[in-house]
């Protein structure tokens, strides 16, 4: 059995059906690439993932680690081992960075019924991911990506992701925005990270991060479905030719 | 004491639950006289009574170059009032950050009345109120600027967050200026909890009564940075985490 299983999804923003029957198997430990043109509904694939208010999943099924994905509360979701690393990372003035992830790891930790991690030893496993990312300490103690640079923000969601230790992460346009130098940081993370019980779902538009970051497969998103799944000559092949043929 | 009960068609009560206030009225109300000696500064912290119907009343009168601190969480059960009226004599500055918490059918109001006599004074008033259910929470704020008071600096940053749509807050930042070369500002928003923040934090494993808890201490957070010693500072915002209790 999968880590993550999605059948036949369909999903809504507002009115409009936006995931069109999606399937999709990522086994434990595999990194999974999703492609695809402009509102093919990559990012939408992830807040339906995470629950976020406004994306309805109106049939199909997401099973995640043996559980019903769409049965759970976002923050269960999170428990259960999901992390969605967003494109857009959101601006929290006077909520601490620090403050926020540690807050966040000991709910996870209480909902799976685990003890909390003392506080010495959160600003242990902090400082070593801020430095493995290139974050500084005042990066983590300012508010919430308040301030940041398009670059940093992204590191800083990695750095979360570091020290939330998710089962499966789907990374939403990590890549966009970074520089080489941040490119190599972020996919040295991921490296890093990748464990035979930690599986990644990157949304990408460019093949770029997949030098970096082999993927086991890639899978092709247009009109809300995949209509290509292959191994990691797929990304090669659609940064040569483009979407046109395949898309339609 | 023999006044009369204010009434709705004086501005300054225009919000107010009179009748809770005949309840107390006028032995229960708390007439206080500040006078701060020129050069020097007065801190004053104002906690919750615990009493349901709690009305205070504050004459302030700053000398020269002086310095009145007043800092307070508002959260009567029924109806909490806090009024100041301040003159502002050469060089003096006054600096009001104030909380209201409104869980369920409370009236509460923060009114104030600065009054730069003289040149060079300066002013920094601060509040932030968050209403739920039925509950009222108004700002009535009014600066002064007399006709010989030139290079005055009045600040007025008035916020409200409604969890509610049947909650109800009224901001009016007032300015009344005579002289000529003065900086006045102010700002009143009233909002409610920002859906994509809400979202992220969640999404990251805060159970829903915990993010809201967090965006809200950072939300009335600014009402207490002014808070020059560090012990009324903690005192203060505990009781307004416990507050915030009630209300997420």
């Amino acid at each position: 059995m999968a880590l993550l299983e999605i059948k036949d999804l369909h999903a809504t923003v507002g009115d409009k059906e936006i995931l069109k029957g999606l399937s999709l198997d990522v086994g434990a430990g595999e990194v999974h690439a999703i492609m695809g043109p402009n509102g093919s509904g990559k990012s939408t694939l992830g807040y339906v993932m995470s629950g976020r208010e406004g994306y309805a999943a109106t049939s199909g099924s997401i099973r995640f680690d043996g559980k019903d994905l769409l049965d759970m509360e976002p923050h269960e979701r999170a428990a259960a081992g999901l992390f969605l690393g967003l494109q857009y990372p959101v601006e929290i003035p006077g909520v601490s960075n620090l403050n926020f992830v540690r807050s966040a790891l000991n709910a996870q930790r209480r909902t799976r019924g685990e003890d909390e991690v003392s506080a010495a030893d959160f600003m242990r496993s902090a400082r070593e991911e801020a430095a493995a990312f290139d974050m500084t300490m005042d990066h983590m103690k300012r508010g919430v990506n308040v301030g940041f640079s398009g670059g940093e923000k992204k590191r800083n969601e990695m750095v979360q992701m570091a020290l939330l230790q998710p089962k499966f992460a789907v990374l939403d346009e990590t890549d966009s925005g970074l520089d080489i130098d941040a490119l190599k940081t972020v996919a040295a993370g991921i490296n890093r990270l990748r464990a035979p019980d930690r599986s990644f779902l990157l949304i990408t538009h460019y093949q770029r991060l997949l030098d970096y970051v082999k993927p086991d497969c890639v899978h092709v998103l247009a009109g809300g479905r995949i209509v290509r799944s292959g191994g990691p000559e797929l990304a090669h092949e659609l940064e040569r030719e483009g979407y046109g043929d395949i898309a339609t | 004491m023999n006044q009369p009960l204010p009434s709705k068609r004086q501005e300054t009560w225009r919000y107010s639950d009179l009748d809770a206030l005949a309840t107390v009225w006028p032995s229960g109300v708390v007439s206080e006289t500040v006078d701060v000696p020129a050069g020097k500064t007065t801190s004053l912290t104002l906690l919750p009574t615990g009493d349901p119907v709690s009305v205070h009343d504050y004459r302030v009168t700053v000398g020269k170059g002086g310095r009145f601190e007043f800092h307070t969480l508002n959260t009567a059960a029924t109806y909490g009032r806090i009024a100041l009226d301040v003159t502002l004599h050469d060089g003096a500055h006054f600096e009001l950050g104030g909380a209201q918490l409104g869980a369920n059918k409370e009236t509460l109001e923060i009114v104030t009345t600065v009054r730069h006599a003289e040149p060079n004074g300066t002013s920094n008033q601060v509040v932030r109120s968050v209403v739920a259910k039925q509950a009222v929470a108004s700002c009535l704020a009014k600066v002064i600027v007399e006709k010989h008071a030139q290079k005055t600096d009045a600040e007025q940053s008035v916020k409200a967050m409604l969890l509610d749509r049947t909650a109800t807050a009224n901001s009016k930042p007032e300015l009344e200026i005579h002289a000529d070369d003065v900086k006045c500002a102010h700002g009143a928003t009233v909002g409610e909890l920002d859906k994509t923040q809400y979202f992220y934090l969640t999404s990251r494993g805060l159970p829903p009564a915990d993010a809201k808890r967090l965006m809200l201490q950072a939300f009335i957070a600014d009402a207490f940075v002014g808070v020059s010693d560090d012990a009324a500072r903690e005192t203060l915002e505990a009781a307004a985490i416990t507050a915030l209790e009630a209300l997420t």
